[in-house]
């Protein structure tokens, strides 16, 4: 009688214990959203809304008249990414085609392992690589005085987004039932028709959400941007201009920062929209996985 | 039951590591201008060598960094490049921390362009119309039709504030000027582009025995259109201030310095430190300095 209210005690215990770890990352998300609202709030005592969306000046130490825009910092984040999402796309789709189609399955046992080993690099070696290797390249081609722009950090970017976009791209491929293909290739279609019209189709909310996925990562990268893109606050012209993210802005000046200054709460806000922005990409890649999950199915 | 064991064990375990942390003595923390770190970490080590009880570490990550961590108590001493705000102060002042400053070592802030570039002498006035941005052609200060490409400090920076005041004449830095992340970046930057310009501590300009680094070029510096223009290089100039842009280099102890703090700093200051200093590329202090020194010790 002792023995089973022992174990029945112990049984709740280890189930309250898994609940508390299952919720923490519940309270963590809502905590860090309410901590950034609650500090980002007071910035628009002094700064007006309208501006710092629109304004395309950022130069809140000036000592002739600070200014909060964010829309070069926004605007110069979504271009790296999409740039990006440009190169490592179809370069990820065509690796994981190759890995799931094409490749003899000892080739893909040793490619696959080493492909996710690329993810682990850490972003220093990465932003290292781009000043003093992609760098100098783009220079040269585009002819240019010097690499430190939005192309260099697409490249890098790109390089960083890859293994997230080919490991599940590759899973979403393997996961298409066999039959489909078997179905395709009796019909007398190629194995290149296959591959085009029906896998990569039948896959696509997976490959959907691992380019999402991919995207997310892109733009939260904070130091390789940093290195790479020069840090220009002005409005980008184009893709060789440098550039200054959002998540530089904050690493450049958040170490420095009188706290509970206007420009302190300005540099929370600007992590509010980053936050909203992931947000929103890992909230979308969710659902589309979701949903290719439940197809599966 | 084995529960408990287990539980018990974990805490003997934590202890055993915790153990050493305790009992480690503490270390004096340096912390702030990037300007400084190299000499102030050249300092530490030719001082640990004598006073192996006092252990230092020496951080960088500019100058507003080092004089944050001092206001909110995370480090002993704050290397700056430019002196404390008055903000700075009255909020050190209101967590109960007095900062007493004293000059290490005086900087020629050498402004450099690519090898490549043919401009070797600038006006205070032309430099800061550059980076004010209002000049974006080398042509304009009697150098090739090359477009100026920019590249400057990032606002943590000491070296940022300083030529802000005094180079730009206190006006917005262009926002297309490149905000690096330290001196050496810049270093590498500019020689690397044709078209660059930078600027950086003298003591960065120099390799380790004592030649110009390759790809730069230090440019000559004038006070106004008629003056003789000098190199930072130049240490008669720097000392009689000729040469426009030479500043005072600083650390800053919470409170009046006290046991291995003020020993360290002593040493900065006393005959052998400022022969290191000037091996690393900086200038010695002068008399009146070290007057003010004196005076702050108490």
């Amino acid at each position: 009688m002792k023995r089973t209210s022992w174990i029945k005690l112990k049984e709740s215990a280890i189930r309250a214990f898994l609940f508390t770890n299952g919720i923490l990352a519940v309270v963590i998300l809502v905590g860090i959203f309410f901590f950034l609202l609650y500090t980002s709030i007071p910035a628009f005592r002094e700064v007006n809304i309208k501006e710092f969306f629109l304004s395309k000046n950022w130069d809140p130490t000036s000592p002739v008249k600070a200014e909060f825009g964010i829309l070069s910092m926004v605007v110069s984040t979504l271009m790296v990414t999409l740039g990006a999402l440009a190169i490592a796309v179809p370069i990820g789709i065509g690796v994981a085609s190759y890995l799931s189609d094409v490749a003899h399955w000892r080739v893909r046992e040793v490619v696959k392992p080493i492909v996710e080993v690329l993810a682990g690099i850490p972003s220093v070696v990465v932003g290292f690589l781009g000043i003093v290797l992609f760098g100098p390249a783009i220079a040269e081609v585009f002819g240019l005085s010097n690499g430190l722009n939005a192309i260099n950090g697409s490249i890098l970017l790109a390089i960083m987004a890859m293994p997230t976009i080919i490991s599940i791209s590759e899973d979403s491929l393997n996961a298409v039932p066999r039959a489909y293909s078997e179905a395709s290739l009796a019909l007398g279609a190629s194995r290149w028709q296959t591959l085009i019209r029906v896998k990569i189709p039948a896959a696509l909310s997976g490959i959907i959400a691992a380019v999402m996925l991919g995207m997310g990562r892109a733009i939260g990268e904070t130091m390789t941007v940093l290195m790479a893109t020069g840090n220009a606050p002005a409005f980008p012209k184009s893709f060789l201009s440098s550039i200054r993210t959002m998540t530089a802005t904050i690493a450049i000046e958040l170490g420095e920062v009188p706290y509970y200054t206007t420009h302190y709460y300005a540099l929370f806000a600007i992590g509010l929209v980053l936050f909203v922005i992931t947000f929103v990409v890992n909230l979308i890649s969710d659902i589309i996985l979701h949903k290719y999950q439940e197809r599966e199915l | 039951m084995n529960f408990r064991k287990v539980l018990i064990g974990f805490i003997c375990l934590s202890l055993l590591a915790a153990g050493p942390v305790f009992a480690k003595k503490k270390m004096i923390q340096v912390k702030g201008s990037d300007t400084m770190v190299n000499l102030v970490q050249v300092l530490a080590e030719a001082y640990m060598e004598k006073n192996r009880q006092n252990p230092i570490a020496v951080l960088g990550g500019g100058s507003g960094t080092g004089i944050a961590a001092l206001i909110n108590g995370t480090c002993d001493i704050a290397s700056h490049s430019r002196p404390m705000k008055n903000k700075e102060i009255e909020m050190a002042k209101d967590r109960g921390v007095i900062p007493h400053r004293f000059i290490i070592a005086v900087d020629g802030l050498s402004v450099i362009v690519n090898e490549k570039n043919p401009v070797s002498k600038m006006v205070m006035d032309q430099i800061g119309a550059i980076y004010r941005g209002e000049i974006t052609n080398w042509k304009e200060v009697g150098g090739a039709d090359w477009p100026v490409s920019l590249y400057g400090r990032q606002s943590n920076s000491g070296t940022y504030v300083f030529f802000q005041e005094h180079v730009l004449g206190n006006q917005n830095y262009s926002q297309d000027m490149k905000q690096m992340n330290g001196n050496a970046q810049i270093i590498e930057g500019v020689s690397k582009d044709k078209y660059g310009i930078g600027y950086v501590g003298v003591g960065y300009t120099l390799d380790s025995d004592g030649t110009v680094r390759k790809g730069i070029k230090i440019i000559m510096v004038a006070k106004n259109a008629g003056a003789t223009a000098y190199s930072p290089l130049d240490k008669a100039a720097v000392d009689s201030g000729d040469y426009p842009v030479a500043r005072p280099l600083f650390q800053s102890s919470a409170g009046t310095p006290q046991g291995a703090v003020l020993d360290f700093i002593k040493f900065a200051i006393s005959e052998e430190g400022q022969e290191i200093v000037e091996r690393e590329g900086f200038f010695p202090i002068g008399s009146s300095h070290q007057e003010e020194n004196k005076k702050n010790m108490k």
